[in-house]
C-alpha cells in the first residue's frame, strides 16, 4: 500500500469500537475510586453480617461522618497536594497546632471571630512556608513538609505545654448541635466538612486553576509551556493543605472540647491513607477528593468495626498499613502494565 | 578530588565548632571532662551517649539515601525492637540473667533485620517509591510494636540490658563504643570493597548501573536491610535507656533528624555519593545544638521548631548551590549575559 | 514506497514575494562558541521548509531563536516585515508561532479537549467550561480532518494521535509559522502518512511549516525547500528537487571520508569466519520478532532500519538487556541464557546504549570509576581491584582511547559527548568482550571524534572481535560494516556484504513495506 496514497481520516486501531470503550477512554480515571466505593460496601455488608445486623443503623453511620470530620477535611486539603504530585507530612500537627492556639486564644479572651480566622491563619502561614520552599528553593516535598511538621508541632508546644479547655459556646455549638432528620443528625462540623468536599470538588473540576493542579500532576513541564500558571498553583495547593489543616483543628478541638499539643501525631499518614484508598494516585494527576471521601469513610468504618469487636485499637494502624500497601502495590501493577503496553 | 572533600566536610565540621564554641561560652563547664571510678563524665561525654540511637539510624539512612531512596520506617522499627526484646525479657523466669538479655536482643534486632528486608523487598523487587514503601511500615509499625507490648509500657529491671545504656566500658558509656563500632564496620565494608562505589553508581543512575552489570537489586536491598537492622539497635538502646518499652514515644521523630543529620553531613538527597563523615559529623552537630537548647531551658517538646528553622535553612543554602554545581557538570547553555537588544513589544 | 521526486510547486509567492518570517544574520553565542554564525533563513507562507544539519550544526538553536526560547546576541528576526523580538515564548506563540517538539508536551491525564484548549483563549473569572471546550476542540479537530473523541483521556491515545493532538493544540490559535522538530520518529508507516496529508493541508491554508527530521526520504516527500546548517554557518537554501541526496549528504557533512581508514573487506569468495554468537527466532515484545543474526569472530555487522524497525530492542535482546520472549542464542554453539546484562558480560557479550545520558554514563562519578565500573561489578562487592591498579587500568584506555581531558579524577559529565563515548567504549572493552553491540555509538558526536570511533570499530574487528553497528546514517553502517542486516518493522529482513550495497539501494531496502 502506497503511503502517499492514504485517505484515512483516522487512526483506524484507534477509533473505540464500543461503548465501553469509549466509555473507559473518558472515565476510565476512575476506576480505583470505583474500587474504593466497592471496599466500603464490602466492609458494610460484611459488617452488618458479621456482628449480626447491628451495624448500618442510622445512629452508626451519622457518627461516622461527625466522628471522622477532622480527618475528612485534612484529607481534602492533601488531595489538593497529591494531585500535584507531592505530599505533605505536616497536617496532623498543623491541626494540632492551630487547635491549641484557638484554645489559648479564647482561653486569654480573645472573641472568637478573631480566634477562628487566626486558626486558619496560622495554618495558611506554615503551608505557606512549605509551598515556597517547594516551589521557590526546589525542595522535595517530603522534606519542606517535614520541616513544616517540625515547626508546626514545635509551636503546638510553644502555645502551651498542657492541654487547654474549650469552654467558648460557639465553638462548642459546632459540634453539640444535632440537626435531626429521624434517626439520622449531623452536626455543623459534618455540614461543614462536606461542604468543604462540594467546594473542593467544584474548584477542581470547573476552574482553571482547578484543572492546572491536575495538569501539574500530569506533566509539570508540559502545563508550564501550555502557559498555565504553574508556579501559584504549586504554592497555593500547599497552602490550602495548610489551611484544611486549621481547619481541622478548629472540628477537633469542637469534638473534643480541648485544644490539645500532642494531637494528630499520626493523623497525616490516616489521611494519605485515606486519599489513597479513595484512589489519587500518589504520582499525582489522577484522582478525586470524591475519592478522599470514600476513603475517609472507609477508615472510619474499619475503626467502627474495631472498636465493635472489642478489639485493640492497634490493629487500627497495622489494618490501615495493609490497605495502603495493597493499593499501592495494584496501583503499581497497573502502572507498570501500562506502561509495557505502549 | 582533594577539593571537593574540603568542600563537603568543611561546613558541617565548622558548624559544630561554631557549636562547642558558643556552648562553652555560654556554659564554662561544658568542655570539662571529669574522672570518676574510672569512668569519664562530662556534657560532652553526654552528647556521645545520647547520639548513640541517632548515630545509628543515620548511618543506616546514609545508604538508603544514596541508591536514591529513603527509610520513613526506623522510628517504627525501633518500637517493634524494644516491644520484642523487653517481652522476651518480660516473659522469661530471670530477668537479669546475660543469657536472657542476648537472646532477647539477638532476637529483636533479627526481627529488625526481617523488617528491612520486608522494605528491601517493596522497593527493590516490587519497585514501589521508597517513601511510599517505608509509609507503610510507618503506620503500621507502631500499631505492631503495641500488640506486641499489649498496649502497655512494659517496664524490667534487668541489669544486664540496663547496661547497654548506662552502663560503662574501660572508660567510656558503652553505648558510644556501639556508635563506634557501627561507624567503623559501615566505613571500613563501604570504602575497603567495592559496595560504596557500587552503591553510588546505583544511586546516581540505576539503569545504567544495571546495564553496566551492576547488582542494582540486591545493592538496594541491602541497604534496607542494614537500615532495618541497625534501627533495631538503635531501638535496644533507647529502650534499655528507659527500662521499657514504650511503644509510642520510641524513635519518634527520629527518621527526620536522621535525614537532617544525612543531609547536614552534605550527601544529597537525590542519592549517590555520599559521606559517612559526614553523617557522623550531622548527627553530632544535631545533638549538640538538641543539648544547647535544653540548657537553655526551652522545654524539649519545643525543640522541634530550632531544627525545622536549621533544616529549612540548610535547604535553602543548598538548592542554589545544588544548582550552581549541577549546571556546570551539564554545561547547561545559558545564553550569554550580553547587553539585550532593544526590545519591541509585538502587537498581539 | 515512492521516491519519485514531486514535480516542483509553482508558487508565486516563493517568486520575489516577501517572506513571512526571516532571520538575517543571526549569531548566538554561548562562552566562545557561536551555535549560530551569521545564520539568514527564511520562510514564504504556503510552504514546507526544511532545516537539515548534522547534531551539532545550530538546528535547535535556531528553532529556539525562531520560538522565542533563546535571545538573539546579534542579527534580527522579523515576522511580516516587522522587526520582532520575543522575551518568552508566550510572546512568540501570541505572534502565531507555534511549535510540536519530539516530546509530546501535553498532559496525558487529562481530555483531548482540554489539551487542546488549555492556556489558549480568554481566562475568564477562572471558570472552565467543559461543554464549551469540547465544542471548540471539536471544530479544530474537524479542520484537520481528525475524528478524535474530544471528551476522552489523551494517554489513552497512541502516541501516533497525541502527535495529531499537539499540532491540533498548535493550530488553534491564528498559526503563522509551525515548527515540527523530528514529528516522525515514533510514527509508523500509515501515521506518517496522516501526518503528511495534514501538513499539506495546513500548507494551502497558507500557514508556514518548518519540518526538521533526519529521515531523508520523508525530507524529499513533504518539503518545498531545504536550508542546511553547518557548524553553526548557513551553507545554503535549496529547491529540494533541485538537490542530489548525495550532494545534501555532502553540504551537510562538509569534509569528506578520507579521514576512514578502509578496512580489508572480506569479500564474497573469501572463507567466513567462525560465528561466535547466533541467534534464531528471537522475540521480543514490542520491538522484534523471529529474528536470526550471526556474528563472526572478527567481523563488523552494521545495522540498518528506520527509527521503529526494531534496532534498539534486537540490540537489547541480544545482550541481556531486554527479556526474550521466545528464540536462541549460541555462544560458540552452545545455546545460553542471557537474562541480565550481568550475565551476558559474563559470557563475553556487552552493550552500549544508545542513550549515553540515561543509560550510560554516571556524571557524577570520575572518569576512573565510570571505566572501572563494569569490571569491578563483575568481580563482585567483596573483591575490589586495589586503587592502583583501578588507575592502570584506567589511565591505560584514557591513552588507547585519546579520551580528552585526560584527568582520571574528572567527573565524566564535564567531557564532551564524544570523550564521553570513548569513556563508555573503555568501560566495555575493559571486560575483554568478545561480542560488542554498539547502539548509536556516534550520535550527537563531532565528526572527528565519529571518524576515531568507526576506526576503532575496525579495529576491534581486526583484533577477533565480534561487533554489531546500530546506526541510523546509512552511510556510516556501510561505512563500517562488512555486513548490513536490514530490519523493518521489527524482522530481518536480509543481511548482505556491503560491498554489494549503495547508499540508495540500502535506502530502498530500509524503507520499502513488504509488497
Amino acid at each position: 500500500m502506497s503511503a502517499t496514497m492514504t485517505q484515512a481520516r483516522s487512526m483506524p486501531a484507534d477509533r473505540p469500537t464500543s461503548r465501553v470503550q469509549t466509555f473507559m477512554s473518558r472515565h476510565g480515571a476512575m476506576t480505583p475510586t470505583f474500587a474504593a466505593v466497592v471496599i466500603l460496601v464490602l466492609l458494610l455488608v460484611g459488617a452488618e453480617a458479621f456482628l449480626r445486623g447491628d451495624f448500618i443503623t442510622a445512629r452508626t453511620l451519622s457518627a461516622l461522618l461527625l466522628d471522622n470530620a477532622y480527618l475528612l477535611v485534612l484529607a481534602v486539603g492533601l488531595t489538593f497536594v497529591i494531585l500535584t504530585g507531592g505530599i505533605d507530612l505536616s497536617v496532623g500537627s498543623v491541626m494540632a497546632f492551630t487547635g491549641i492556639l484557638g484554645a489559648q486564644l479564647v482561653a486569654s479572651g480573645v472573641p472568637v471571630g478573631i480566634a477562628i480566622p487566626a486558626m486558619l491563619a496560622g495554618g495558611s502561614a506554615v503551608g505557606l512556608l512549605i509551598g515556597v520552599l517547594v516551589q521557590r528553593f526546589d525542595v522535595q516535598p517530603f522534606i519542606a513538609s517535614l520541616a513544616g511538621l517540625f515547626l508546626a508541632r514545635g509551636l503546638a508546644f510553644v502555645v502551651s505545654l498542657a492541654s487547654i479547655r474549650v469552654e467558648q459556646p460557639e465553638i462548642l455549638w459546632l459540634q453539640q448541635n444535632r440537626i435531626r432528620l429521624g434517626e439520622w443528625y449531623v452536626t455543623p462540623t459534618g455540614i461543614l466538612a462536606l461542604a468543604v468536599v462540594a467546594g473542593a470538588a467544584v474548584v477542581l473540576h470547573l476552574t482553571q486553576f482547578g484543572r492546572t493542579v491536575y495538569a501539574i500532576g500530569g506533566n509539570e513541564q508540559s502545563a508550564r509551556l501550555m502557559g498555565l500558571s504553574v508556579a501559584r498553583t504549586k504554592v497555593s495547593v500547599y497552602v490550602i493543605s495548610g489551611f484544611c489543616g486549621g481547619l481541622a483543628g478548629l472540628l477537633l478541638t469542637a469534638y473534643s472540647g480541648a485544644g490539645y499539643p500532642r494531637n494528630g501525631i499520626g493523623t497525616e499518614l490516616d489521611a494519605i491513607a485515606a486519599v489513597v484508598i479513595g484512589g489519587t494516585l500518589l504520582t499525582g494527576g489522577r484522582g478525586y477528593v470524591l475519592g478522599s471521601l470514600i476513603g475517609v469513610l472507609v477508615f472510619g468504618t474499619i475503626k467502627t468495626i474495631i472498636s465493635f469487636m472489642g478489639a485493640e485499637q492497634s490493629w487500627m494502624q497495622i489494618i490501615v498499613g495493609a490497605l495502603l500497601l495493597l493499593f499501592i502495590v495494584v496501583q503499581r501493577a497497573i502502572v507498570a502494565r501500562s506502561v509495557r503496553r505502549r | 578530588m582533594t577539593r571537593i572533600w574540603k568542600h563537603r566536610l568543611f561546613w558541617p565540621s565548622a558548624a559544630l565548632l561554631v557549636l562547642i564554641t558558643i556552648n562553652s561560652i555560654a556554659r564554662p563547664r561544658f568542655l570539662t571532662i571529669t574522672m570518676r571510678d574510672g569512668d569519664l563524665y562530662g556534657a560532652l561525654i553526654d552528647i556521645l551517649r545520647n547520639s548513640a540511637p541517632l548515630m545509628l539510624v543515620a548511618l543506616g539512612m546514609t545508604l538508603v539515601i544514596a541508591t536514591r531512596g529513603i527509610d520513613l520506617s526506623v522510628g517504627a522499627v525501633m518500637a517493634v525492637s524494644g516491644a520484642v526484646a523487653l517481652t522476651v525479657i518480660d516473659g522469661s523466669p530471670d530477668p537479669g540473667n546475660l543469657g536472657t538479655v542476648l537472646v532477647a536482643i539477638g532476637f529483636a534486632v533479627l526481627v529488625a533485620l526481617v523488617l528491612g528486608a520486608w522494605n528491601g523487598f517493596l522497593v527493590a523487587a516490587l519497585g514501589i517509591q521508597p517513601i511510599i514503601a517505608t509509609l507503610v511500615l510507618m503506620l503500621a509499625g507502631r500499631g505492631v510494636a503495641l500488640l506486641i507490648t499489649g498496649g502497655f509500657i512494659t517496664t524490667v529491671n534487668s541489669a544486664p540490658f540496663s547496661y547497654i545504656a548506662s552502663g560503662y566500658l574501660l572508660v567510656l558509656p558503652f553505648a558510644v563504643f556501639v556508635s563506634a563500632a557501627a561507624i567503623a564496620l559501615i566505613a571500613v565494608v563501604e570504602r575497603r570493597t567495592a559496595l560504596g562505589v557500587l552503591t553510588e553508581a546505583v544511586g546516581i543512575n540505576p539503569e545504567a548501573s544495571r546495564l553496566a552489570g551492576v547488582r542494582s537489586r540486591s545493592i538496594v536491598w541491602g541497604a534496607y536491610i542494614v537500615s532495618g537492622t541497625l534501627a533495631g539497635v538503635a531501638g535496644i538502646i533507647y529502650a534499655s535507656n528507659i527500662r521499657a518499652a514504650d511503644a509510642n514515644s520510641a524513635g519518634w521523630l527520629i527518621e527526620l533528624y536522621a535525614i537532617l543529620a544525612v543531609v547536614l553531613g552534605g550527601t544529597s538527597l537525590a542519592g549517590g555519593k555520599f559521606s559517612i563523615a559526614g553523617t557522623v559529623l550531622g548527627v553530632l552537630i544535631i545533638q549538640t545544638l538538641e543539648a544547647t537548647i535544653l540548657f537553655l531551658g526551652v522545654p524539649s517538646a519545643q525543640s522541634p521548631v530550632f531544627f525545622a528553622i536549621v533544616v529549612i535553612a540548610v535547604v535553602m543554602v543548598q538548592s542554589p548551590w545544588v544548582r550552581g554545581g549541577l549546571s556546570k557538570l551539564t554545561r547547561s547553555r545559558r545564553p550569554q549575559a550580553v547587553a539585550e537588544p532593544e526590545r519591541t513589544k509585538v502587537a498581539a | 514506497m515512492s521516491v519519485a521526486p514531486r514535480p516542483v510547486r509553482d508558487n508565486d509567492a516563493m517568486d520575489g514575494a516577501r517572506p513571512l518570517l526571516e532571520l538575517t544574520g543571526a549569531t548566538v553565542r554561548f562562552g566562545a562558541d557561536a551555535a549560530l554564525d551569521d545564520v539568514s533563513f527564511q520562510m514564504f507562507p504556503g510552504e514546507v521548509h526544511s532545516l537539515m544539519g548534522e547534531n551539532g550544526a545550530g538546528k535547535s538553536t535556531l528553532i529556539k531563536a525562531i520560538t522565542g526560547a533563546l535571545a538573539l546576541d546579534a542579527g534580527t528576526l522579523t515576522l511580516d516585515g516587522r522587526r520582532v523580538d520575543f522575551a518568552t515564548p508566550h510572546d512568540a506563540q501570541r505572534a502565531g508561532i507555534s511549535s510540536v517538539y519530539q516530546e509530546i508536551e501535553l498532559l496525558p491525564n487529562l481530555s483531548v479537549a482540554e489539551n487542546i484548549m488549555l492556556g489558549r483563549g480568554p481566562r475568564s473569572r477562572g471558570a472552565v467550561s467543559q461543554r464549551l471546550m469540547r465544542a471548540r476542540a471539536r471544530e479544530i479537530l474537524a479542520e484537520l480532518g481528525l475524528e478524535i473523541d474530544p471528551a476522552s483521556t489523551l494517554g489513552t491515545h497512541s502516541v501516533a494521535v497525541q502527535q495529531l493532538v499537539a499540532i491540533a493544540r498548535a493550530i488553534s490559535t491564528d498559526v503563522r509559522v509551525l515548527v515540527l522538530d523530528e514529528p516522525t520518529s515514533s510514527l509508523d508507516l500509515d501515521e506518517v502518512a496522516e501526518l503528511f496529508r495534514i501538513i499539506r493541508e495546513l500548507r494551502s491554508s497558507g500557514v508556514a511549516i518548518l519540518f526538521v527530521s533526519h529521515f531523508l526520504d520523508q525530507v524529499y516527500e513533504i518539503c518545498d525547500r531545504v536550508t542546511v546548517l553547518r557548524d553553526g554557518k548557513f551553507v545554503g537554501e535549496y529547491v529540494t528537487q533541485e538537490l542530489l541526496r548525495i550532494d545534501l549528504v555532502h553540504k551537510m557533512l562538509g569534509r569528506k571520508m578520507s579521514d576512514y581508514k578502509e578496512r580489508h573487506r572480506a569479500s564474497v569468495d573469501e572463507p567466513e569466519a567462525p560465528v561466535f554468537l547466533s541467534a534464531r527466532g528471537v522475540d521480543s515484545a514490542p520491538g522484534i520478532a523471529n529474528a536470526d543474526v550471526d556474528l563472526g569472530e572478527g567481523e563488523v555487522v552494521g545495522v540498518a532500519g528506520l527509527l521503529g524497525s526494531g534496532r534498539t530492542a534486537l540490540a537489547r535482546a541480544l545482550t541481556g538487556v531486554s527479556h526474550l520472549d521466545s528464540g536462541i542464542i549460541r555462544i560458540e554453539g552452545s545455546a545460553v541464557s542471557l537474562d541480565s546484562p550481568r550475565r551476558a558480560i559474563s559470557l563475553g557479550v556487552v552493550y552500549s546504549s544508545e542513550n549515553r545520558l540515561a543509560e550510560g554514563i554516571l556524571g557524577h562519578l570520575s572518569v576512573l570509576e565510570n571505566i572501572t565500573l563494569a569490571v569491578q561489578a563483575q568481580r563482585g562487592v567483596f573483591r575490589r581491584m586495589r586503587p592502583a591498579r583501578q588507575r592502570e587500568l584506567a589511565q591505560s584506555w584514557v591513552e588507547a582511547l585519546a579520551i580528552r581531558p585526560a584527568d582520571l579524577d574528572r567527573p565524566a559529565g564535564t567531557l564532551s559527548g564524544g570523550n564521553q563515548q570513548k569513556v563508555l567504549l573503555a568501560r566495555l572493552l575493559a571486560l575483554a568482550p568478545r561480542v560488542l553491540v554498539l547502539d548509536e555509538p556516534t550520535r550527537g558526536i563531532d565528526v572527528g571524534a565519529k571518524v576515531e570511533i568507526q576506526n576503532l570499530v575496525g579495529e576491534l574487528a581486526d583484533n577477533g572481535l565480534s561487533v554489531m553497528f546500530i546506526s541510523a546514517e546509512l552511510e556510516e553502517v556501510l561505512r563500517v560494516g562488512d555486513r548490513v542486516a536490514i530490519l523493518r518493522e521489527g524482522r530481518i529482513v536480509e543481511t548482505v556484504p556491503s560491498s554489494d550495497m549503495t547508499v540508495d539501494s540500502l535506502l530502498a531496502l530500509v524503507a520499502s513495506p513488504d509488497e
